[in-house]
């Protein structure tokens, strides 16, 4: 029996299909407490208190309200699912996948430790990690289109084809803007990104220029305020997600909140170090002991907590940008920005041999 | 109307003293944990921001609130109303039933002829209108200082004459209450009209 097992841990796939339940563990309720924080946060910031009453179930403790997220999920399982009749039903009941799944399969490239015993933290160790998870991340828009699309509705249709545009133009500003990244590094692998960053400075100093437009496309990839456009609740009533109710609207929420995530661990990985710290050896180098990988993990999710919380921060912060602003910034000022610093990283590259 | 717009200057165009303007004011609020003046004095225990905490704090019940309508009793605690069913008629949405007593009313105090056997106000239809206390020759219904009126069935919520009496209490309370309608010692509505009518211009 012991045998069994030991030869069963051996195979790959069983290492692998691991850390995909492991990463999902993790993710999901990441995804139900950072609606929390959004929530507790914008109160905060407007001068309210927020949910603080939900604690454990049929108790009157009340956690600061931690257990909202519960009762979150609950009312969306037992609501009634509205399909409405003017609907393309195909396309309408495939758009929250598609706006979910995208987001999970980007986190499946992302190294998100050093190592755990003899293996290494991340699910698939792509030699093109970064190709993958853009090729993955443009998937998005698809979900939120044939949202717009499928609900046969003039407000979700119009966020659809504000979605469409808003994603193509921070798209391409995006992929400029991490090319100057791997100019530097040398490679597409996101682990050798981490190692690059481990002996050296962490990219962020390197390169702030590309950090921000990064930063600002990744705003405007999840649809985050201040470039919520497809959503925006205030012009189009909800936008792409207008016509949805009960578990698919919170297939749309949840997956927004993935897609959060995924934008920061891949900000953390390509700017800020990964799992490293700059403090010292045990942080820096890939863990030998099981308790440091764990340490490296933990590092890495709090770093991707702290952007997370940047994010929610500034959709309380700034109001929404126009359309023609949004266009202005994703193509004559990012565009070009990130095509100088593409070049002026090359001359540098050229002038100063490593 | 003319808007004027001015032309922005390249830093204020990089949209950056916007950004850490919002940055300030955010984080301001965010530590603030003022309480809003809104409360006043009221539940200082309380060190949370703008929010009532509804069922644990309350807010002052401002005097002359239109609350839930009860019955009250005089100061020698009988019933004052003496089932004139003025209330009945004049309710908008027929929340008052009063059933009178019959040949065999009894009285409980003295110069009434009878009061009601049965007195029902439907807090469900009620509309909190204020007219039944304003038609009241008795001064017997008043307005009180309730608003959270919830049970768990439409039966429940139909109040009987025991309830209503009991819950209006004394007629201290109602007068306390509406002190500022410029009442006297006790509640001498009628007063207080005629006096206001005798003020009043006369045109002969």
């Amino acid at each position: 029996m012991l045998a069994t097992i030991t030869e069963l841990f051996a195979e790959p796939w069983v290492l692998t299909l691991l850390k995909v339940v492991a990463v999902f563990a993790v993710v999901m309720p990441m995804v139900a407490y950072s609606v929390v924080a959004e929530r507790r946060i914008s109160a905060w910031i407007q001068d309210r208190v927020g949910p603080n009453r939900v604690g454990i179930p049929f108790t009157n403790i009340k956690l600061l309200g931690l257990g909202q997220p519960l009762a979150d999920g609950l009312k969306s399982l037992v609501k009634e699912d509205f399909t409405p009749a003017h609907v393309r039903k195909a396309f309408y009941w495939m758009a929250p996948a598609l706006v979910l799944v995208p987001s999970f399969v980007v986190l499946a490239v992302v190294p998100f430790g050093s190592m755990l015993g003899a293996q290494k933290m991340v699910i698939a160790d792509l030699d093109v990690g970064i190709l993958f998870t853009f090729g993955i991340v443009s998937l998005g828009v698809y979900g939120i289109v044939l949202a717009g699309y499928g609900s046969n509705s003039k407000y979700p249709f119009l966020g659809g084809i504000r979605a469409t545009a808003q994603m193509i133009s921070y798209e391409i500003a995006m992929g400029m803007a991490v090319v100057p990244v791997f100019m530097l590094v040398g490679d597409l692998n996101l682990s050798a990104v981490i190692d690059y960053q481990a002996s050296g400075a962490w990219l962020v100093l390197k390169q702030p220029l590309a950090f921000a437009i990064f930063l600002i496309a990744i705003f405007a990839e999840t649809n985050r305020l201040p470039f919520d456009l497809p959503e925006s609740e205030t012009e189009l009533v909800a936008g792409y997600n207008t016509e949805y109710s009960s578990m698919r609207f919170a297939l749309f929420f949840m997956g927004e909140y993935a897609a959060m995530i995924a934008g920061s661990a891949l900000m953390v990985v390509l700017f800020c170090g990964g799992w490293t710290l700059p403090f010292g050896d045990f942080f820096n180098t890939p863990a030998q002991s099981l308790g440091q990988g764990l340490v490296h993990i933990g590092v890495f999710i709090a770093k991707i907590a702290m952007f997370l919380g940047l994010m929610i921060w500034i959709r309380w912060m700034l109001p929404r940008f126009r359309y023609d602003q949004l266009m202005n910034i994703g193509w004559k000022r990012f565009l070009p920005a990130s095509l100088a610093n593409i070049i002026l990283t090359a001359i540098v590259l050229w002038v100063l041999p490593s | 109307m003319k808007v004027d717009r001015t032309e922005l200057t390249w830093w204020e165009r990089l949209y950056l003293p916007t950004l850490l303007n919002g940055f300030k004011v955010t984080l301001r609020h965010f530590f603030s944990w003022k309480r809003s003046e809104v409360y006043g004095d009221k539940q200082k225990g309380y060190a949370a921001k703008t929010t009532m905490q509804y069922p644990e704090e309350k807010w002052d019940v401002p005097t002359g609130y239109r609350g839930a309508p009860y019955l009250v009793k005089d100061v020698d605690d009988k019933t004052k109303c003496v089932s004139c069913q003025l209330c009945e008629f004049v309710c908008p949405p027929k929340a008052i039933r009063i059933t009178p007593p019959g040949d065999s009313g009894v009285v409980d105090r003295d110069g009434a002829e009878k009061m009601p056997k049965e007195f029902e106000i439907d807090m469900l239809r009620c509309i909190y209108c204020g007219f039944c206390q304003e038609v009241c020759p008795e001064e017997a219904i008043y307005l009180l200082k309730d608003y959270a009126i919830t049970g768990e069935s439409r039966e429940e919520l139909v109040y009987d004459m025991e309830k209503l009496l009991a819950l209006g209490g004394a007629d201290k309370r109602a007068y306390d209450h509406h002190v500022q309608d410029g009442v006297g010692d006790g509640i001498k509505k009628w007063e207080t009209k005629t006096r206001e009518a005798g003020e009043q211009p006369k045109f002969h």
